[in-house]
């Protein structure tokens, strides 16, 4: 009796703060904790019921593990597991060594000036919705007015259908996305340079350490720390794809589904499409599920090493 | 200060060197600038010419026709750009209050809760139920499918930047700031707009970018969620034109009534002119903001 007391004077003596938290809190209860809940759709049969979603839940019969059973049994699951993993590997790796490249490249630019001017359209594409960059990649790979074929037409080369020949979209997506992400990711790791002691460069030269030297012995050392914790959240991610990526930029054309198919928009087509409600919320639930080991085992590994730069 | 500068500056690069950097950052620079401008070109060019020559960088005979025609039909352009700037301003309102609010309840060391609550945001960012769940508890629990809701509330809180928030407080309001406000009788909702918010502004100002931007750019919540054509934001409509239009062509052979149905949707020229109004905006606005992303993202990255 005296804890339950205890804890309404709690709330009371706590109540503007609980009162800041509410929207917030009730936020993440609708749109973060009950569909964390209503994953048990993924052990059910879906069946919509009149009396609304909780009718819709509780009279949905129970199927096990069929969903997955059905989901690891086609071809599919292999493949957008392949493609999600295969696409983020490539995108963590170019991606950090060519923007901590250009990071580099900025920082030792003489004419700061020039820099700036640099950076700034370097930043574009970052600020673009991925709907725009589909029709910026159209422009060029339109197969009867695109810039590549007309270019392609002008050296006697015969013309590519692009959006229908599927060897072409692993590279082309590679492009597109470091041309979306890489300015915007240098600026990162510029901003850090920005901040490493210059009294250090200065010890350096005074013992007459070359540029590149320097930039081996100085910058890239202190770049590290936010090196790890850029690629430990993006390994933490490496179960998510980019969907705007995916969908958009093929402009969702069907012949491309082998090599542009990933999790997430496999997860959107069974829902708004193919209307493979269960199978669907299973492949959404496989991703969160070894999205989850990742991150705490990618930080725990962090952990063990470098205290400093784990998440958490 | 000047002096070490210019010293440090003379001991700079080579001359080879800079000259091949300078190549290194201008041409990526304008690689990620061209394909914006191959886009006005295109809108700029007659559509004669564009059927006959395809997009040309030069092209032959240059017209301000898809300008004219986007302005012709004016209503739904409008109105999806009226769509837009209402989901775009209401959204980062809700946004920056929701999520002010709840980085300060949980960075102050009085508030009991606090570490339930930072965890209770954390751990949205570790584990989500996915796209299936989501769609049904936001169109079959909450009922938002076709209203204008369904394009703001799911965009309205993200835990990342109440982490940015919270880690803000953390490190410009000094704890002394508070107590005085409360030796002087101020109540705990009085502090935090009269104290807090002024000291505060320029992360609620980079959270604030990142939402508008958000907004500005989303195209995913209306494709889940809206059916409506009068609902549809600018986005989400160029999206539809492309769609619809691969719909007629693909089944142009077919039907003489397609045929019709082709002459009314927009030309490519126009399409293309639509991609450079939707884009302009940000365009213009974003040289100036840029030292705010830049601010947030290094923040972000600060663990407290």
């Amino acid at each position: 009796m005296k804890r339950v007391g205890e804890f309404f004077q709690n709330i009371v003596r706590n109540k503007m703060m609980l009162l800041m938290v509410l929207p917030g809190a009730l936020w993440f209860l609708f749109f973060s904790y009950l569909p964390m809940f209503g994953t048990v759709i993924a052990f059910k049969e879906y069946r919509f019921d009149r009396d609304g979603f909780w009718a819709s839940i509780v009279n949905s019969k129970w199927v096990g593990w069929q969903n997955f059973k059905f989901l690891f049994s086609t071809n599919d699951a292999y493949i957008i597991t392949r493609n999600t993993l295969l696409y983020n590997i490539v995108f963590i790796f170019l991606g950090l060594v060519l923007s901590v490249l250009l990071a580099v490249v900025l920082s030792e630019i003489t004419n700061k000036r020039l820099s700036k001017v640099y950076q700034t359209g370097m930043f574009l594409p970052y600020f673009l919705s991925w709907v725009i960059v589909g029709y910026f990649t159209f422009s060029f790979l339109s197969s009867d007015r695109g810039l590549l074929n007309g270019v392609f037409n002008s050296l006697g080369i015969p013309p590519i259908q692009w959006y229908s020949e599927s060897k072409y979209w692993p590279l082309i997506l590679v492009l597109v996305y470091l041309w979306k992400a890489v300015g915007y990711n240098s600026v990162v790791y510029l901003a850090s340079i920005m901040g490493i002691d210059k009294s250090l460069y200065e010890a350096a030269m005074i013992d007459g350490a070359s540029k590149m030297q320097q930039i081996r012995a100085i910058t890239l050392p202190m770049l590290r720390p936010i090196i790890t914790i850029m690629t430990l959240l993006a390994i933490g991610k490496i179960f998510y794809a980019d969907f705007g990526l995916f969908y958009q930029v093929p402009r969702d054309s069907g012949t491309l589904y082998g090599v542009t198919n990933v999790i997430d928009t496999y997860v959107y087509r069974g829902l708004k499409t193919t209307g493979e409600i269960g199978m669907s919320t299973a492949a959404g639930l496989y991703q969160s599920v070894v999205g989850f080991i990742l991150v705490i085992t990618s930080n725990f590994i962090v952990r063990k090493y470098d205290k400093d730069n784990a998440l958490f | 200060m000047s002096q070490r500068k210019k010293e440090r500056d003379f001991h700079n690069l080579s001359k080879p060197m800079n000259i091949t950097f300078n190549l290194i950052a201008g041409i990526f620079a304008i690689l990620c600038v061209f394909p914006f401008l191959f886009v006005v070109i295109i809108s700029l060019t007659d559509e004669g010419t564009l059927a006959k020559n395809g997009y040309r960088l030069i092209p032959e005979k240059w017209s301000l026709a898809a300008y004219r025609y986007m302005f012709d039909m004016g209503d739904t352009l409008l109105r999806s750009y009226g769509i837009t700037i209402f989901v775009t301003v209401v959204g980062t309102v809700i946004a920056l209050l929701v999520m002010a609010f709840y980085a300060y309840a949980i960075s102050r060391k009085t508030f009991r809760y606090r570490n339930f609550f930072a965890f209770f945001s954390f751990f949205t960012m570790l584990f989500n139920g996915g796209l299936v769940p989501t769609y049904i508890i936001v169109t079959q629990l909450m009922g938002l499918k076709d209203t204008v809701w369904a394009l703001i509330l799911p965009l309205a809180v993200n835990a990342f930047y109440i982490m940015i928030l919270r880690t803000f407080y953390a490190t410009s309001v000094p704890d002394a700031i508070i107590e005085s406000g409360k030796i002087d009788g101020a109540g705990e909702f009085r502090i935090f707009i009269k104290l807090v918010l002024p000291l505060s502004l320029p992360g609620l100002a980079t959270i604030g970018l990142f939402s508008t931007l958000g907004y500005w750019n989303d195209w995913f919540n209306a494709l889940l969620y809206i059916d409506n054509p009068n609902l549809v934001p600018l986005q989400s409509m160029l999206m539809r034109i492309e769609t619809s239009m691969q719909f007629i062509m693909q089944n142009a052979q077919n039907s003489s009534l397609s045929l019709e149905a082709m002459r009314s949707l927009p030309q490519d020229t126009s399409r293309m002119a639509m991609v450079v109004m939707a884009t302009l905006p940000i365009i213009f606005a974003y040289p100036f903001f840029q030292r705010y992303f830049i601010q947030g993202l290094t923040v972000g990255a600060v663990k407290e």
